[in-house]
């Protein structure tokens, strides 16, 4: 977009009885809450001022705009944008001026009734606190031509500034956008008048805006899209070089200029800018070959849609494509004797040849859940029609209930294991994320599943899952349990769940595996079988990890501290530049340079490093294609907002007490605020230290300052709620998107922050220059480990980061029972300065070091052993 | 006529950091009184409970209310509020005495303006100036009481209006020489004051200086109503305001970003009067004047504010210990902002 372009605002149009059919049936209806998910619609898509016009004959118009503004007032993803107060009745302005608390829009005003009018509305308006627009309308009519819509303004302005005192930078024009291509000869010049006024009326009215409505000018081409579209393209791109600066307009529905064909967009400059007398004739000559979705036509092959119609929804499903599923799900089910055969026949046909592709490795991941879309779009189109036959309902392969356990919040791989079972046919029981134990087994017994599978990503819920395993024996269930999600393993199934529950426990290592697994399962016979060779490879599993020798040999804690990092601190620690808390905030724009994709396809189950990935042989196109669908969404939520980052960091005095780190109030080194408990390596290390983090931070009794420092970052503010609004339009695909981007922006953030920190902040490295590749490959001084990862593996330290930073409150971010993060897309951590500062791994600890950590920690020896549980031997 | 305009007020602004006075509730609430001596002589047989009802204090312990105001003056406030947060019909209706609102406001303002007049005559270089305070009333305009109704509203926009119409023409009629508009924590109902505050002038034939200040409720960084500090500023600068600041709700600590956040927008004068700290499990506040001093001290190098004072929990130590605090420090330089269209949902939009 031009420069022009990225000045000129969006007014959304759709909030508008005399404009959209859809929101005056709504607001007729009384059905106010869906007509607010119109108004939230505009905004997602970009409107940066919502137009509502409540103008019908059969409504009381300020009892509806009262309304509405009133409902409005506690959406705040709706209120959060001015608001345009929009009525030919000024009874009604006055209504909607007395129910919005920002400064809004009046549309309009003008010189109609004459002077006196014009003048009190204006006064009142200055009054109420709102800017207004002034339509190019006086005494005598409308203004048509340049001469007289020029004339009405400047008398308008003149008024409103000399005799009100009115802002003029509040004063916006409409001088009447009126349709051309009639076929009269008059209408003609239309275009060319408005963009020739409003050139003059910027010029010689200074600070004033000009607006207008945008769907007029094509009025004559009603029901040609194309066409249309084309009109409004070619019209702003004029008018905005002349001085329009706002327009109403539906933002989701306009062509970019550069892509319009040469052709068309040739016909219709010459209707614009009247070029030639015969412009008219040449464009409604030009337009039906565009009728319909002319786009389409000239860009893709469209060759499929003539096949059968058995055909063409395999076609829409492999590729998924939902442009014609209705119409396709349509035609196969007037032509089946019943709507449920549809899915049966050809719906479940086409998904079996995804499955198949899936399976050869024909078909990717992303694919796969764009193809399940497509399927969801198709079944809820024939829903109504099954309901009416009141059918028995359609048959599926089996029920499984599906929950990420209580604590946890991530849910991104179990939401990917969802689609996938759904595109083969079974029915799932999502229950969401953090779900307790005991509704978990109730949801069970009441939907009467086959099986349940339990998703988690932080170690704490691997404990939550053998909890559920045990309540699951306790309660004599006798369902199969499946096991996923990032901590999960084999090992760990084996050894701490299979043993607790007499029915199968299936380890899933990822989604392709979780069809097969679940499909041996639900057969009766092949269950048997397949829990034997379970059961048989489990045995083998527990034998092997009761066998393994420690790679290296344990020592004792005083002997591993004996043998701590000695970091040199000749060079003293810098007095970072800001000491105490700070809020942060980030753009995402800004974020997303610092985006390390890598991780981004291993979610999606693609391998392979970035950027080489994209290029890659095998995978290569579909991850070019899931890397252009992230950024389109990553353009999204920058344009509208819906996803936001906060973030909170704090620089603090402190110093090492053996393993701790004690952090001080101020420099004073006299009021603790907090105690960061730190873990050490207990493996011998013949060559190497036995690294514990407060090494890196120089003691007490060294007399030397030095300083830690904490942060949490979230991108994940608003995640679930996008999430959740693709999840109800059967968006599975952009559901999981969404939230496999923001993980991407809290990562970004938290890398963009450690910079801002070394950089700025803490000032230890003002001159540092890395590109983002250096950055990912963690090239900088210092280091910002997280609790719940290898340096700090117990997570209970979050808490002493969210008290020292009041995360909380600064942020949003929630900790739960099981200390996960919320929202999802969320990293804390702590940051340690010293140029030796660096990663790795506690690994196994020894009794010993749990009875002293338990200590420190103020806990009994059983709540240490279940928060350091995966870093002690079995 | 009014005794002093914008022009006046601006420029001794431009000399120095003004104060303001600290909270009155605070220094009542010291004194605690029994519901004999809310009632008075004047009320002794009211019909309900009246004990808490502090801007009654004016007629039935004026001496009190006088002397809390010769407290503040004497601790050097440039500028005294008058004991009338909760006058509006609205608020008194509380106690079922709408229909004394005008008299509370008149003898609320005559007490200010009798303390302001004694402290000018004494030091006339340094005028006193009473601010006539138009509290936010216990109602929302944009906030439905019924969550499960929420397009439902306890107030509309024009009885707001024909309650601040009265209190403000009552504030004028006893000899108020600014109108603040105060802790306003829903921005439609400040809205409808500041619509009011224009009636008065009109019916009175008179303008005088307007202060505006809100209440940012929390570290959302919002008011109650949802808006931005700088949302909320654009929402209400039509009044064109002599001064646009924010008040209670956070000590200064946590209010200190808000305040910069209008500072960096607001073509007027700045105000600040936070709490003293934020309460505590008692619900006493207990940041002292030395400590809030610090804070406001900073402000006041920074370049933020012109004029300061305290809200909640603050006392006469309080604002001598801020007076001393900014003694000699440059006032913020005012704004002037580009002419462009500044609109506002609970988010600013500036085009």
């Amino acid at each position: 977009m031009s420069a022009e372009f990225s000045s000129f605002i969006n007014i959304g149009e759709r909030t508008n009885v005399t404009g959209s059919a859809k929101f005056k049936r709504l607001i007729l209806e009384g059905d106010y809450e869906t007509a607010l998910d119109v108004a939230r619609q505009q905004v997602e898509n970009g409107a940066q001022i919502i137009d509502i016009n409540m103008d019908e004959a059969m409504l009381d118009a300020v009892q509806a705009m009262q309304t509405f503004l009133n409902l409005i007032a506690s959406e705040p993803d709706i209120s959060r944008v001015p608001i345009m107060i929009d009525s030919s009745k000024w009874e009604v302005i006055e209504a909607g001026l007395k129910c919005v608390q920002g400064k809004s829009i009046v549309n309009s005003i003008s010189l109609k009734e004459g002077e006196e009018l014009f003048l009190k509305q204006a006064r009142l308006i200055k009054r109420y606190g709102a800017a207004t627009v002034v339509m190019a309308f006086d005494e005598k009519g409308q203004a048509d031509t340049k001469e007289r819509k020029i004339e009405i303004c400047q008398r308008s302005y003149k008024l409103l500034v000399e005799e009100v005192d009115f802002a003029p930078e509040d004063i916006i024009f409409d001088p009447n956008i009126f349709a051309v291509a009639t076929g009269i000869e008059e209408h003609n010049n239309y275009a060319v008048d408005f963009i020739e006024a409003t050139r003059v009326i910027r010029e010689t009215c200074p600070h004033v805006h000009v607006s207008g409505g945008l769907s007029n000018i094509s009025f004559s081409f009603r029901g040609n899209n194309p066409v249309r579209e084309a009109m409004h393209s070619v019209f702003l791109y004029y008018a905005i070089r002349a001085g329009l600066d706002m327009a109403i307009v539906n933002a989701g529905q306009l062509e970019v200029y550069d892509e319009i064909p040469l052709e068309l967009r040739d016909a219709v400059e010459d209707v614009i800018l009247n070029r030639h007398a015969d412009a008219t004739d040449k464009l409604l000559e030009l337009a039906p070959k565009y009728q319909g979705d002319g786009k389409a036509l000239v860009k893709e092959d469209l060759a499929w849609r003539d096949l059968p119609v058995n055909k063409r929804l395999e076609h829409a499903l492999v590729k998924g494509i939902t442009d014609y599923i209705e119409e396709d799900t349509e035609a196969a089910r007037a032509a089946a004797d019943k709507p449920l055969h549809v899915i049966e026949g050809p719906l479940m046909d086409g998904m079996n040849v995804v499955g198949d592709l899936f399976g050869e490795g024909k078909m990717f991941l992303p694919q796969v859940v764009k193809s399940a879309r497509v399927m969801k779009k198709a079944v809820a189109y024939l829903q109504p029609y099954i309901e009416a036959e009141k059918s028995e309902g359609t048959r599926s392969n089996g029920k499984i209930l599906l929950a990420t356990v209580k604590g946890d919040v991530h849910d991104i791989g179990k939401n990917i294991v969802g689609v996938v079972l759904q595109c083969n046919n079974f029915e799932v029981i999502d229950m969401g994320v953090m779900v307790p134990c005991a509704a978990i087994l109730q949801k069970a017994k009441e939907e009467d599943v086959d099986m349940i599978g339990l998703s988690g990503l932080i170690t704490p819920s691997l404990d939550e899952m053998v909890h559920v395993a045990k309540e699951m024996q306790r309660l004599d269930y006798d369902l199969p349990l499946l096991i996923g999600g990032a901590t999960t393993s084999k090992a760990h199934t084996a050894v701490k769940i299979e043993q607790n529950y007499h029915a199968p426990v299936a380890y899933v290592p990822n989604a392709s595996r979780a069809v097969g697994v679940c499909q041996k399962l639900l057969n009766t016979e092949s269950r048997a079988i397949f829990a034997k060779e379970l059961s048989k490879e489990y045995d083998i599993v527990r034998d092997q990890h009761a066998r393994k020798k420690p790679r290296s040999k344990a020592i004792t804690l005083q002997q591993a501290r004996d043998n701590a990092y000695q970091p040199d601190f000749s060079v003293l620690p810098k007095t970072p530049n800001k000491l105490g808390v700070t809020p942060v905030s980030a753009d995402l724009s800004v974020l997303r340079k610092y985006i390390d994709w890598t991780p981004f396809f291993l979610t999606w189950s693609l391998a392979g490093k970035y950027p080489r990935i994209l290029s890659d042989e095998v995978v290569g196109e579909q991850a070019q294609s899931l890397f252009n669908d992230a950024n389109a969404m990553l353009d999204t939520v920058i344009a509208d907002g819906s996803l936001t980052a906060k973030g909170v960091m704090g620089l603090f005095p402190a110093n090492r007490q053996e393993d701790d780190i004690v952090i001080y109030a101020d420099e004073s080194r006299k009021e603790v605020i907090g105690v960061a408990h730190h873990l050490r390596q207990q493996t011998q290390k013949p060559k190497g230290a036995n690294y514990c983090l407060s090494d890196f931070v120089a003691t007490t009794d060294s007399g030397i300052n030095d300083y830690v420092g904490a942060f949490a970052v979230t991108a994940g503010i608003g995640e679930d709620e996008l999430a959740k609004r693709f999840e109800a339009d059967g968006d599975d695909y952009n559901a999981i998107m969404v939230k496999a981007v923001a993980d991407r922006l809290a990562e970004a953030f938290a890398e963009y922050l450690h910079e801002q920190v070394r950089k700025h902040y803490w000032g230890y490295a003002p001159d540092e220059a890395l590109d983002n590749e250096a950055l990912i490959r963690e090239k900088y001084q210092g280091i910002r480990p997280a609790p719940g990862y290898a340096a700090c593996p117990e997570h209970t330290e979050k808490q002493l980061i969210w008290d020292l930073l009041d995360a909380e409150h600064h942020t949003g971010m929630k900790l739960t029972e099981s200390y996960a993060m919320w929202p999802g897309a969320a990293v804390s951590g702590w940051y340690l300065g010293h140029p030796d500062a660096r990663y790795f791994a506690v690994a196994k600890i020894q009794n010993d070091q749990l009875q002293d950590y338990a200590k420190r920690k103020d806990w009994d020896i059983e709540t240490a052993a279940r928060w350091l549980a995966p870093n002690l031997g079995d | 006529m009014s005794r002093y305009t914008d022009k006046d007020i601006l420029d001794i602004a431009a000399q120095r950091i003004l104060l303001l006075d600290g909270a009155m509730g605070t220094m009542i609430q010291q004194h605690k009184l029994n519901e004999e001596a809310y009632r008075g002589e004047q009320f002794k047989d009211w019909h309900c409970d009246i004990k808490g009802n502090n801007d009654l204090l004016s007629i039935t312990q004026p001496e009190l209310i006088y002397d809390i105001h010769c407290q503040y003056l004497a601790a050097g406030a440039d500028i005294i509020e008058t004991n009338t947060f909760n006058a509006t019909t609205i608020s008194m209706a509380d106690y079922d005495m709408q229909a004394h609102s005008r008299a509370i406001n008149i003898a609320a303002t005559r007490l200010a303006r009798k303390a302001a007049d004694e402290f000018t005559a004494q030091t006339p270089e340094k005028p006193r100036f009473v601010a006539g305070v138009i509290g936010p009333t216990s109602r929302t305009a944009s906030i439905s009481p019924d969550v499960n109704d929420p397009g439902k509203r306890n107030v509309t926009f024009d009885e707001l209006v024909e309650a601040y119409t009265e209190s403000c023409e009552a504030l004028i009629e006893g000899g108020a020489d600014i109108i603040m508009i105060e802790t306003i924590f829903d921005t439609l109902n400040a809205k409808a004051a500041s619509f009011a505050v224009e009636v008065a002038f009109d019916n009175q034939n008179i303008r005088l200086p307007v202060m505006i200040s809100g209440t940012i409720t929390d570290a959302s960084g919002r008011t109650l109503s949802g808006q931005t500090a700088e949302a909320f500023y654009y929402s209400m600068r039509h009044i064109k305001p002599v001064s646009f600041g924010l008040n209670c709700a956070l000590g200064p600590d946590l209010l200190r970003q808000y305040v910069e956040e209008i500072s960096n927008v607001s073509e007027c004068l700045v105000s600040a009067h936070p709490n003293a700290g934020l309460p505590n499990e008692f619900g006493e506040y207990d940041m002292e004047g030395p400590e809030m001093a610090e804070h406001i001290e900073e402000w006041a190098e920074s370049g933020l504010v012109n004029i300061v004072g305290g809200c909640c929990g603050s006392t006469p130590e309080h604002i001598e210990a801020l007076a001393n605090a900014v003694a000699g420090k440059a006032p913020r330089v005012v704004k002037k902002l580009e002419p462009k269209m500044r609109l506002a949902g609970l988010e600013p939009f500036v085009h």
